[in-house]
Protein backbone atom coordinates (compact mmCIF):
# COMPACT_ATOMS: atom_id res chain seq x y z
CA UNK A 1 0.00 0.00 0.00
CA UNK A 2 1.29 3.41 -1.19
CA UNK A 3 -0.79 6.68 -0.28
CA UNK A 4 -3.59 3.82 0.34
CA UNK A 5 -3.61 2.68 -2.93
CA UNK A 6 -3.02 -1.34 -3.32
CA UNK A 7 -0.17 -2.43 -5.32
CA UNK A 8 -0.92 -3.94 -8.30
CA UNK A 9 0.25 -4.11 -12.29
CA UNK A 10 -2.61 -1.34 -13.16
CA UNK A 11 -1.39 0.99 -10.27
CA UNK A 12 2.65 0.67 -11.00
CA UNK A 13 1.95 1.08 -14.73
CA UNK A 14 -0.35 3.78 -14.21
CA UNK A 15 2.20 5.24 -11.75
CA UNK A 16 5.54 4.83 -14.58
CA UNK A 17 3.23 6.25 -17.63
CA UNK A 18 2.54 9.20 -15.12
CA UNK A 19 5.80 10.00 -14.75
CA UNK A 20 7.11 9.85 -18.34
CA UNK A 21 3.86 12.27 -18.92
CA UNK A 22 4.92 14.86 -16.36
CA UNK A 23 8.71 14.76 -16.89
CA UNK A 24 8.06 15.11 -20.86
CA UNK A 25 6.01 17.98 -19.92
CA UNK A 26 8.18 19.46 -17.92
CA UNK A 27 10.72 18.90 -20.44
CA UNK A 28 9.45 20.67 -22.93
CA UNK A 29 8.63 23.77 -21.04
CA UNK A 30 12.36 23.91 -19.88
CA UNK A 31 14.44 22.95 -22.69
CA UNK A 32 16.26 25.31 -24.85
CA UNK A 33 16.97 24.06 -27.97
CA UNK A 34 13.31 23.96 -30.21
CA UNK A 35 13.85 20.71 -31.34
CA UNK A 36 14.70 18.89 -28.22
CA UNK A 37 11.11 20.34 -27.23
CA UNK A 38 9.36 18.37 -30.25
CA UNK A 39 11.18 15.17 -29.28
CA UNK A 40 10.00 15.43 -25.56
CA UNK A 41 6.44 16.22 -26.94
CA UNK A 42 6.63 12.36 -28.75
CA UNK A 43 7.34 11.51 -25.10
CA UNK A 44 3.71 13.34 -23.58
CA UNK A 45 2.17 11.52 -26.28
CA UNK A 46 3.32 7.87 -26.18
CA UNK A 47 2.81 8.19 -22.12
CA UNK A 48 -1.05 9.50 -22.61
CA UNK A 49 -1.72 6.62 -25.57
CA UNK A 50 -0.32 4.28 -22.65
CA UNK A 51 -3.27 5.36 -20.56
CA UNK A 52 -5.99 5.66 -22.61
CA UNK A 53 -4.88 1.60 -23.19
CA UNK A 54 -4.76 1.10 -19.83
CA UNK A 55 -8.18 2.52 -19.57
CA UNK A 56 -9.41 -0.36 -22.18
CA UNK A 57 -9.68 2.12 -24.80
CA UNK A 58 -6.68 0.05 -27.11
CA UNK A 59 -8.27 1.61 -30.16
CA UNK A 60 -8.56 5.64 -29.41
CA UNK A 61 -4.80 4.51 -27.80
CA UNK A 62 -3.62 3.49 -31.03
CA UNK A 63 -4.95 6.29 -32.99
CA UNK A 64 -3.19 8.37 -30.53
CA UNK A 65 -0.01 6.85 -31.35
CA UNK A 66 -0.83 7.19 -34.72
CA UNK A 67 -2.18 10.74 -35.32
CA UNK A 68 0.30 12.44 -32.61
CA UNK A 69 3.23 10.56 -31.41
CA UNK A 70 3.44 10.10 -35.55
CA UNK A 71 1.52 12.97 -37.73
CA UNK A 72 1.48 15.52 -35.22
CA UNK A 73 5.27 15.13 -33.86
CA UNK A 74 6.83 14.96 -37.62
CA UNK A 75 4.81 18.66 -38.58
CA UNK A 76 5.99 20.27 -35.46
CA UNK A 77 9.26 19.28 -36.41
CA UNK A 78 9.05 20.12 -40.03
CA UNK A 79 7.65 23.35 -39.09
CA UNK A 80 10.07 24.03 -36.52
CA UNK A 81 12.83 23.47 -39.48
CA UNK A 82 11.46 25.76 -42.01
CA UNK A 83 11.16 28.59 -39.16
CA UNK A 84 14.39 28.07 -37.51
CA UNK A 85 17.16 30.88 -38.45
CA UNK A 86 20.04 28.95 -37.21
CA UNK A 87 19.95 30.38 -33.72
CA UNK A 88 17.86 29.79 -30.43
CA UNK A 89 19.12 32.49 -28.32
CA UNK A 90 16.02 34.72 -30.08
CA UNK A 91 13.47 33.33 -26.75
CA UNK A 92 15.27 34.88 -23.70
CA UNK A 93 14.49 32.98 -20.47
CA UNK A 94 12.14 33.33 -17.70
CA UNK A 95 11.36 36.68 -16.63
CA UNK A 96 9.08 38.33 -13.74
CA UNK A 97 5.53 38.16 -15.24
CA UNK A 98 6.07 33.89 -16.21
CA UNK A 99 6.68 33.58 -12.52
CA UNK A 100 3.38 34.92 -11.48
CA UNK A 101 1.60 32.95 -14.39
CA UNK A 102 3.07 30.04 -13.18
CA UNK A 103 1.97 31.19 -9.62
CA UNK A 104 -2.03 31.34 -10.98
CA UNK A 105 -1.02 28.55 -12.84
CA UNK A 106 -0.26 26.46 -9.85
CA UNK A 107 -3.21 27.84 -8.12
CA UNK A 108 -5.46 27.02 -10.57
CA UNK A 109 -4.44 23.52 -10.30
CA UNK A 110 -4.23 23.28 -6.92
CA UNK A 111 -7.71 24.15 -6.78
CA UNK A 112 -9.48 21.36 -9.36
CA UNK A 113 -7.00 19.06 -7.90
CA UNK A 114 -9.18 19.99 -4.42
CA UNK A 115 -11.90 19.90 -6.01
CA UNK A 116 -11.56 16.22 -7.48
CA UNK A 117 -10.19 15.19 -3.76
CA UNK A 118 -13.41 16.37 -2.59
CA UNK A 119 -16.10 15.36 -4.80
CA UNK A 120 -17.38 12.20 -4.07
CA UNK A 121 -17.58 10.76 -7.33
CA UNK A 122 -20.44 8.23 -8.74
CA UNK A 123 -18.50 4.72 -8.81
CA UNK A 124 -19.97 1.72 -10.50
CA UNK A 125 -22.11 -0.78 -8.17
CA UNK A 126 -21.37 -4.00 -10.10
CA UNK A 127 -17.95 -4.95 -10.53
CA UNK A 128 -17.92 -6.37 -13.74
CA UNK A 129 -15.74 -5.73 -16.41
CA UNK A 130 -16.90 -2.49 -17.91
CA UNK A 131 -16.08 -3.51 -21.59
CA UNK A 132 -17.59 -6.30 -22.30
CA UNK A 133 -17.41 -6.19 -26.11
CA UNK A 134 -13.99 -4.80 -27.52
CA UNK A 135 -13.83 -1.69 -27.43
CA UNK A 136 -13.77 -0.97 -31.37
CA UNK A 137 -16.86 -2.82 -31.77
CA UNK A 138 -18.89 -0.65 -29.03
CA UNK A 139 -17.14 2.68 -30.48
CA UNK A 140 -18.41 1.66 -34.26
CA UNK A 141 -21.61 0.96 -32.47
CA UNK A 142 -22.31 4.34 -31.73
CA UNK A 143 -20.15 6.03 -34.07
CA UNK A 144 -22.25 4.90 -37.29
CA UNK A 145 -25.33 4.48 -34.91
CA UNK A 146 -25.89 7.50 -32.76
CA UNK A 147 -22.96 9.81 -33.64
CA UNK A 148 -23.22 9.56 -37.76
CA UNK A 149 -23.72 13.17 -38.42
CA UNK A 150 -21.23 14.36 -36.30
CA UNK A 151 -18.98 11.74 -37.74
CA UNK A 152 -20.10 13.35 -41.33
CA UNK A 153 -19.30 16.49 -39.91
CA UNK A 154 -15.58 15.96 -38.82
CA UNK A 155 -15.25 14.81 -42.15
CA UNK A 156 -16.01 18.00 -43.78
CA UNK A 157 -14.31 19.68 -41.08
CA UNK A 158 -11.21 18.00 -41.78
CA UNK A 159 -11.82 18.60 -45.79
CA UNK A 160 -11.79 22.49 -45.12
CA UNK A 161 -8.68 22.55 -42.68
CA UNK A 162 -6.90 20.59 -45.40
CA UNK A 163 -8.15 22.95 -48.25
CA UNK A 164 -7.20 25.66 -46.04
CA UNK A 165 -4.00 24.74 -44.86
CA UNK A 166 -3.34 24.43 -48.60
CA UNK A 167 -4.33 27.97 -49.58
CA UNK A 168 -3.10 29.42 -46.48
CA UNK A 169 0.50 28.16 -46.83
CA UNK A 170 0.94 28.27 -50.36
CA UNK A 171 3.43 31.46 -51.45
CA UNK A 172 1.84 34.50 -53.08
CA UNK A 173 2.15 34.91 -56.58
CA UNK B 1 -7.71 2.25 -9.55
CA UNK B 2 -10.02 5.19 -9.31
CA UNK B 3 -11.15 7.76 -10.72
CA UNK B 4 -9.18 10.41 -9.33
CA UNK B 5 -5.73 9.41 -9.97
CA UNK B 6 -6.64 10.16 -13.91
CA UNK B 7 -8.46 13.12 -13.20
CA UNK B 8 -5.33 14.67 -10.98
CA UNK B 9 -3.13 13.40 -13.96
CA UNK B 10 -5.06 15.28 -16.75
CA UNK B 11 -5.23 18.61 -14.25
CA UNK B 12 -1.16 18.23 -14.27
CA UNK B 13 -0.71 18.12 -18.14
CA UNK B 14 -3.11 20.97 -18.24
CA UNK B 15 -1.42 22.82 -15.83
CA UNK B 16 2.27 22.31 -17.59
CA UNK B 17 0.56 22.85 -21.02
CA UNK B 18 -1.58 26.63 -20.03
CA UNK B 19 2.25 27.74 -18.48
CA UNK B 20 3.73 26.99 -21.69
CA UNK B 21 0.45 28.68 -23.88
CA UNK B 22 0.42 31.73 -21.28
CA UNK B 23 4.59 32.37 -21.20
CA UNK B 24 6.50 31.03 -24.05
CA UNK B 25 7.35 33.11 -27.09
CA UNK B 26 7.85 30.77 -29.71
CA UNK B 27 4.42 30.51 -31.63
CA UNK B 28 5.01 26.59 -32.01
CA UNK B 29 5.80 25.89 -28.47
CA UNK B 30 2.38 27.67 -28.23
CA UNK B 31 0.93 25.15 -30.31
CA UNK B 32 2.39 22.16 -28.75
CA UNK B 33 1.47 23.41 -25.18
CA UNK B 34 -2.51 23.89 -26.79
CA UNK B 35 -2.29 20.03 -28.13
CA UNK B 36 -0.85 19.09 -24.25
CA UNK B 37 -4.26 20.65 -22.89
CA UNK B 38 -5.96 18.93 -25.48
CA UNK B 39 -4.59 15.78 -24.49
CA UNK B 40 -5.21 16.54 -21.02
CA UNK B 41 -9.14 16.41 -21.78
CA UNK B 42 -8.77 13.62 -23.69
CA UNK B 43 -7.36 11.77 -20.37
CA UNK B 44 -10.21 13.13 -18.58
CA UNK B 45 -12.87 11.58 -21.38
CA UNK B 46 -11.36 8.63 -21.34
CA UNK B 47 -11.65 8.06 -17.51
CA UNK B 48 -14.84 8.85 -17.64
CA UNK B 49 -15.84 6.61 -20.08
CA UNK B 50 -14.22 3.55 -18.24
CA UNK B 51 -15.52 4.59 -14.80
CA UNK B 52 -19.13 5.56 -15.50
CA UNK B 53 -21.61 4.04 -13.66
CA UNK B 54 -23.27 2.83 -16.66
CA UNK B 55 -19.73 2.60 -18.63
CA UNK B 56 -19.83 2.79 -22.23
CA UNK B 57 -17.90 4.04 -25.52
CA UNK B 58 -19.36 7.51 -25.52
CA UNK B 59 -16.14 8.77 -24.33
CA UNK B 60 -13.70 7.65 -26.45
CA UNK B 61 -16.08 8.56 -29.32
CA UNK B 62 -15.69 12.07 -27.93
CA UNK B 63 -11.80 11.80 -27.41
CA UNK B 64 -11.94 10.18 -31.46
CA UNK B 65 -13.80 13.23 -32.41
CA UNK B 66 -11.33 15.51 -30.36
CA UNK B 67 -8.24 14.07 -31.79
CA UNK B 68 -9.86 14.57 -35.23
CA UNK B 69 -10.29 18.71 -34.80
CA UNK B 70 -6.93 18.68 -33.06
CA UNK B 71 -5.55 17.72 -36.14
CA UNK B 72 -7.50 19.83 -38.00
CA UNK B 73 -6.43 22.34 -36.02
CA UNK B 74 -2.58 22.06 -35.85
CA UNK B 75 -2.90 22.16 -39.52
CA UNK B 76 -4.14 25.53 -39.85
CA UNK B 77 -2.11 26.59 -37.04
CA UNK B 78 1.30 25.67 -39.02
CA UNK B 79 -0.27 26.80 -42.02
CA UNK B 80 -0.65 30.36 -40.38
CA UNK B 81 2.52 29.96 -39.01
CA UNK B 82 4.45 29.44 -41.95
CA UNK B 83 2.94 32.43 -43.62
CA UNK B 84 3.52 34.71 -40.89
CA UNK B 85 7.26 33.49 -41.25
CA UNK B 86 7.20 34.52 -44.81
CA UNK B 87 6.12 37.55 -43.97
CA UNK B 88 7.99 38.93 -40.90
CA UNK B 89 10.73 36.28 -41.13
CA UNK B 90 10.06 35.88 -37.16
CA UNK B 91 8.25 33.05 -35.28
CA UNK B 92 7.93 35.05 -31.99
CA UNK B 93 4.58 35.66 -30.77
CA UNK B 94 5.46 39.42 -29.75
CA UNK B 95 5.81 40.43 -33.76
CA UNK B 96 1.97 38.97 -34.63
CA UNK B 97 0.73 42.48 -34.06
CA UNK B 98 -0.19 43.32 -37.97
CA UNK B 99 -4.03 43.26 -36.97
CA UNK B 100 -3.43 45.20 -33.55
CA UNK B 101 -4.91 48.02 -33.81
Amino acid sequence: MILGIPITGETVAFFLLSLLIISSGVMVMSLTKVMHTALALGGVFLGVAGIFILLGADFVGVVQILIYAGAITILMVFALMLTQKGDDTGYPGPGKRSFFTLLGVAAFCALLLFVIRGTSWPVATTKVDPFPQPSIVMIAQSLFHTYTVPFELVTLILTAALVGAVVIARKEE
Amino acid sequence: MALQPFLALGVILFGIGLYGALTKRNLIIVLISIEMMLNASNINLIAFSHFAVTPNANGQVFALFNIAIAAAEVAVGLAILLAFFRLRNSADVRDVNTMKW
